[in-house]
């Protein structure tokens, strides 16, 4: 897919994350939007799935281990046709599917339960492992926020992980250097995020912009053809990327926007569509 | 009962994983460093190829369990109950139970019977902590046979299960043609109308031998051995209780939560009836033989003969 049509997508699944958050009133907008050219690339280019068949045996597969940017998944999901882009309105509603946190027994397309961090990636681990064992060339991608990382259980996964040798693994780190307290090297600093994937024996990749897709394309092509171990990709990005008054602000970490916010938020991103399509 | 058959249901889990890995090409056993001690050793050497050694590392073993069952294979987590049900607690919530996956969970050494390892792998909160979680099942074999039956009835099942085996050998009670496993139904070992002793594990074959003290004085026990705690065999223990009055529990758990608590539970809504619950009363456990931490702990023959005494 032309590079112009995926940067088209991700900014209508900017527009599904708001709109669901604003009708959820609640939510994660600033991770989900950090990573929604992330979602796009995956959905629409990357892997090898079927929105008609969710749950064929050779599909690629995607763990959200960050689970609380579950809106930039689910509104990737609609639009690549896995179910209706009208239920994401329905987001944290009594009695709808669409669960705050990602439930793969009732959405179609979501291949792991997550959400309480530090989880996912282990299950993906399983995963890549289960494909080895058995000798399937699916691969498993996994992603995670750089507050996430701060759980130990991520470097057990990374641990035996490199350990395996799973070139079939790529866990990706969405640095948009937020969390919840603040900034993330105030809080706690994970950092060097890098090194430290090399010595659990991962091949890593430094992506300066992960908002990009030119470079989302060149890493996983790198990561690909990479052999012999996982691959690790650490991605800087905009946390609330696309909307300005969100836009590297800790407070939109877990806040759904108020109308007048959302009507905001809409204008921008019918802007940034209309400049798109003006290309 | 010293000429009696002894195996130590650890050792059942490992020959009972080898014999399931011979028939099923699906079965894949993980360990975190003890395999030794949980036994799936046994296993290893005949499918090294399907035995994972995650290290030390239990959350993630979980974890890794879940993503393999999301594959269609059936993954059987092992280490110490302690660490399974306790360290891995959440994950074993949040990525085994709440999304149904269909994870066998082989916890071995629970209860005081560990011995000389002393309280901190002591596990005796395991019944409770696995048994709130929505969907899970929980069970604990009373021997060898039981043990081996159960790891195949647990195969057979298609959700998570979690199952504890002892480190300690105990005498083989069900060797009987008549002996049949189902998950979810307990087994009447002896008749009484007095009273009703529930057990389960290695408290079944002591709870035995109280129940022949206690004939002798001209009280009748009905011994029931409830092998799964969860789903509990409501209609069994309600029956029971019906028909003799009064019932006591024993498990190598905390009175608090395990047996016990199911018991309770089930019997105040549905027959309430004077219960004693002979357990771990809400201590932890310390360093010791076996033998002798179950003797001062009351949960051998005597000491339960004794507060089954004082209750009726």
């Amino acid at each position: 897919m032309e590079k112009l049509e995926l940067q088209k997508i991700a900014n209508e699944v900017r527009k599904d994350i708001v709109t669901a958050v604003h009708a959820a009133k609640a939510g994660h907008p600033g991770g989900s939007l950090s990573a929604a050219d992330l979602f796009t690339y995956l959905y629409f280019e990357e892997m090898n799935i079927d929105p008609k068949d969710p749950k064929k045996a050779d599909r690629d597969r995607f763990v959200l281990s960050k689970g609380h940017t579950a809106p930039g998944l689910y509104s990737v999901l609609a639009e690549r046709g896995y179910f209706p882009k009208e239920d994401l309105k329905t987001l944290r509603h009594l009695g709808s599917y669409l669960q705050g946190h990602p439930d793969m027994k009732h959405i179609p397309g979501v291949d792991m339960s997550s959400g309480s961090l530090g989880q996912g990636i282990s299950a993906a681990v399983g995963m890549a492992l289960s494909a080895k064992l058995s000798g399937d060339t699916y691969r498993v991608y996994t992603l995670l926020g750089d507050g996430e990382i701060q759980e130990g259980q991520v470097w057990e996964a990374a641990m035996f992980a490199g350990a395996r040798n799973l070139d079939n693994l790529v866990v990706i780190v969405d640095n948009n250097g937020l969390q919840i307290d603040g900034k993330i090297e105030d809080v706690c600093s994970p950092y060097p995020i890098d090194k430290k994937f090399e010595a659990f024996n991962f091949h890593v990749i430094n992506v300066a912009d992960g908002n990009d897709m030119d470079q989302l394309k060149a890493a996983f092509d790198e990561a690909r053809a990479t052999k012999g171990m996982p691959t690790a990709i650490v991605m800087k990005t905009v946390k609330g990327k696309g909307i300005s008054f969100m836009e590297n602000q800790v407070g939109w970490h877990g806040k759904a926007p108020n109308d007048e916010q959302y009507v905001q938020a809409m204008e921008e991103l019918e802007k940034a569509g209309e400049a798109l399509c003006q290309k | 009962m010293s000429e009696v058959k002894k195996i130590a249901t650890r050792a059942s889990y490992g020959n009972a994983l080898a014999e399931l890995g011979k028939k099923h090409d699906d079965v894949i056993v993980l360990d975190a460093d003890l395999a030794a001690a949980t036994q799936t050793g046994v296993f290893k050497k005949e499918f090294p190829e399907r035995h994972i050694d995650c290290g030390i590392a239990e959350c993630n073993m979980m974890g890794i369990a879940a993503g393999i069952a999301t594959t269609g294979k059936v993954p059987f987590a092992s280490t110490f109950a302690m660490f399974a049900a306790g360290r891995a607690f959440e994950q074993v919530r949040n990525s085994v139970g709440y999304p149904k996956l269909n994870v066998k969970i082989g916890a071995t050494h629970g209860g005081i019977s560990v011995g000389e390892d002393g309280a901190t792998h002591q596990c005796c909160e395991d019944f409770a902590l696995m048994r709130t979680i929505p969907g899970m099942v929980v069970a604990c074999p009373a021997d060898d046979i039981e043990a081996k039956a159960m790891v195949e009835a647990a195969y057979e099942h298609v959700g998570p299960m979690y199952m504890r085996f002892g480190r300690l050998a105990v005498p083989v009670i069900n060797d009987n043609p008549d002996y049949k496993f189902e998950l979810g139904k307990g087994i009447v070992l002896r008749e009484g109308k007095d009273l009703t002793i529930i057990a389960n594990g290695l408290c079944v074959a002591p709870s035995l031998e109280a129940a022949e003290k206690l004939a002798q004085e001209g009280i009748e026990a009905k011994v029931i051995n409830i092998h799964t705690i969860k789903p509990l065999d409501e209609e069994l223990v309600v029956a029971a209780a019906k028909e003799t009055g009064k019932v006591v529990t024993v498990e190598e758990h905390s009175i608090i939560g395990g047996l016990g608590g199911a018991v309770c539970e089930c019997l105040a809504e549905k027959a309430p009836v004077p219960v004693k619950r002979i357990g771990i009363n809400d201590v932890y456990g310390e360093s010791g033989p076996a033998a002798a931490l179950l003797e001062k702990y009351g949960l051998d023959a005597a000491g339960i003969y004794k507060q089954i005494k004082a209750f009726v």
